[in-house]
């Protein structure tokens, strides 16, 4: 209870700042349509008509999670009818659409996490792929590499290479530095009186990396696969945004852009939000499972 | 063909001096140090080159660095005026408010312990959330200029920076607390004197973070909507137009300013938190 309720106080806090955001933002618009109508409005009317337009600036909390609930669990996952049932822009329901991002997401992390456990794994045994790579991998880091995201989407594209294969691509790129930096670090951390007692075995340095290194660094391991797996659902979302909304999280936001729908925007946004809250919370979980059966969690 | 065997025997011929000078003395020099990674970075260049051209790749798929440093070398001002759109007008003004709103909050909260105890872990969860997203929204509340990329920024960094400073402001140790109570010290002198410096390594790891983040936002914030120049604006649009010579310099200004930008906030850690042991011994 003494921690759930400070949380507890702080989203109230958000959610009773966002209703008077939408107060705020929202009233011009009314104020403007009651003068044009040459009526004049109450304070009370005001706040009752800026929590139910149809293109606010600001979406009310409730209008959102009505949209939310509409584009879920209203809409057919898969409409063939053509029949939009939730009045949003697309027939298909927003499950379709974070499905298509999620998949992408996913077989990105995980081409990003094998390809960087093994870079780390090379780095650690060769100390000329140590001394050259390194530094690179490091620098990586404090690089915009997503802005190189809209030309893999269109030279893979005019490759005869689309759909998932290509934002795979930015998501494994986007997991893979941070995979490689987290693991390189983990690999180093037993200490040497441990390496020392393994060459006393007279192991080799497959049976240590295997014995020692790689359970030594899954702390390091799975810190790293969370920063990744954020990065990769971010890399997914903007690479839908070049091939001009197709499908996906990035599309509706971009659809929902074109055609100024804010609500459908904050839809997708959260959807987005709950995505990337469920990965990091799946990587979580069993990040707390496996260091708990390995006994490194206190 | 003598493209390609040229590449490949540069390759070799570096890889085998490369793994010379890392098993030699020199490794341990300041100077090996860095003439390793160059000489590695060097051959990627080499190879790509190499293999564009041996294999005639097209210029619309893959452009070799010849052509993208001519592209540099022609296009000066266009790539200052989307720099200086993008990167001082988007990414630092936001960079500048976020990060100083974010510290601010932080030590505004921190004289209740219920509301820190509140804040971190709503504010790392919101950390982790795709914050990119509300690029359309800002795009549409404040415009397509600048302003709207500043304000995505702003949105961006200010989580990452309020987490750590929150954390960092807990870093004095109880002792050294009582200490500061023992000298009669006031809760401003406390924060002064000992809270504040003790909680820079964290607030510098936050303000780092939040660099990459800001350019990020800037970029990502231009494909929605921007006017005719930005870092963003130029990469959508010339890859349409499949001028990719364009787009790996308009890249290579983004990687530019963004280790720049890293390492002038790195620098300022040193100057600041110099005390710190991950600073000392170097």
């Amino acid at each position: 209870m003494a921690r759930v309720l400070p949380v507890v106080t702080v989203v109230a806090a958000i959610v009773v700042f966002w209703y008077a955001a939408t107060v705020w933002l929202n009233a011009a618009w009314t104020r403007d349509q009651a003068a044009r109508a040459g009526l004049s409005v109450t304070f009370a009317e005001v706040v009752a008509d800026t929590m139910a337009q149809e293109r606010p600036v600001l979406p009310a909390p409730h209008q959102v999670a009505a949209e939310l609930w509409k584009s879920t669990v209203a809409e057919e996952v898969f409409s063939r009818r053509g029949i939009v049932q939730s009045g949003t822009l697309s027939n298909r329901s927003l499950i379709y659409h974070a499905w298509v991002t999620l998949s992408a997401t996913l077989v990105g992390f995980a081409i990003g996490t094998v390809a960087g456990i093994l870079l780390a794994v090379g780095i650690v045994h060769n100390r000329a792929m140590d001394l050259s790579v390194m530094p690179w991998a490091i620098a990586s880091q404090t690089i915009p590499i997503l802005a190189i995201a809209p030309m893999i989407i269109v030279v893979l594209n005019s490759l005869g290479v689309s759909g998932l294969i290509p934002k795979a691509i930015i998501s494994a790129y986007l997991s893979f530095f941070p995979v490689v930096v987290g693991m390189v670090k983990g690999l180093r951390s037993p200490e040497p009186a441990q390496l020392d007692l393994l060459r006393t075995y007279n192991a080799s340095a497959f049976q240590t990396l295997r014995k020692l290194r790689l359970p030594a660094s899954l702390p390091f391991l799975f810190a790293s696969l969370k920063v990744g797996i954020a990065a990769s659902l971010v890399g997914a979302i903007v690479g839908e945004l070049p091939t001009g909304a197709v499908a996906g999280i990035g599309a509706r936001l971009l659809t929902g852009s074109y055609y100024g729908q804010t609500v459908q925007i904050w839809a997708a946004l959260f959807a987005a939000a709950i995505v990337a809250a469920a990965l990091v919370g799946t990587v979580g979980a069993i990040e707390r499972r496996t260091l708990r059966a390995m006994g490194l969690l206190r | 063909m003598t493209w390609v065997a040229g590449a490949m025997a540069f390759w070799l011929a570096a890889w085998v001096l490369n793994a010379r000078l890392a098993a030699g003395r020199l490794s341990r020099h300041p100077v090996g140090r860095l003439a390793i990674p160059a000489l590695f970075g060097i051959t990627l260049l080499v190879v790509w080159e190499g293999l564009v051209r041996g294999f005639s790749v097209p210029a619309a798929i893959l452009p070799p660095p010849s052509a993208i440093a001519a592209r540099i070398a022609v296009s000066g001002p266009v790539l200052w005026g989307d720099f200086v759109q993008t990167f001082v007008k988007g990414a630092l003004t936001g960079y500048a408010i976020g990060c100083s709103a974010a510290i601010l909050t932080a030590l505004a909260v921190d004289r209740s312990p219920f509301l820190t105890r509140g804040l971190l872990p709503v504010g790392s969860f919101l950390a982790a959330l795709p914050i990119v997203g509300i690029a359309p929204i800002m795009v549409m509340w404040f415009g397509f200029d600048w302003q709207s990329k500043a304000a995505v920024v702003v949105a961006m960094v200010f989580f990452p920076v309020l987490v750590n400073t929150v954390a960092g402001l807990q870093a004095a140790e109880p002792m050294q607390r009582d200490l500061m109570r023992t000298y009669g010290a006031s809760y401003r002198q406390t924060l002064a004197k000992l809270r504040l410096p003790a909680a820079m390594p964290f607030i510098f790891n936050g303000l780092k973070i939040a660099t990459t983040l800001a350019l990020i936002g800037a970029i990502v914030a231009e494909f929605f909507g921007s006017p005719i120049r930005g870092m963003g604006f130029r990469i959508s649009t010339e890859v349409g137009r499949l001028a990719l010579d364009m787009v790996w310099a308009e890249i290579a200004v983004a990687a530019l300013a963004g280790s720049a930008f890293y390492g002038a906030v790195a620098l300022a850690e040193r100057a600041v938190t110099f005390w710190h042991p991950s600073q000392r011994g170097r």
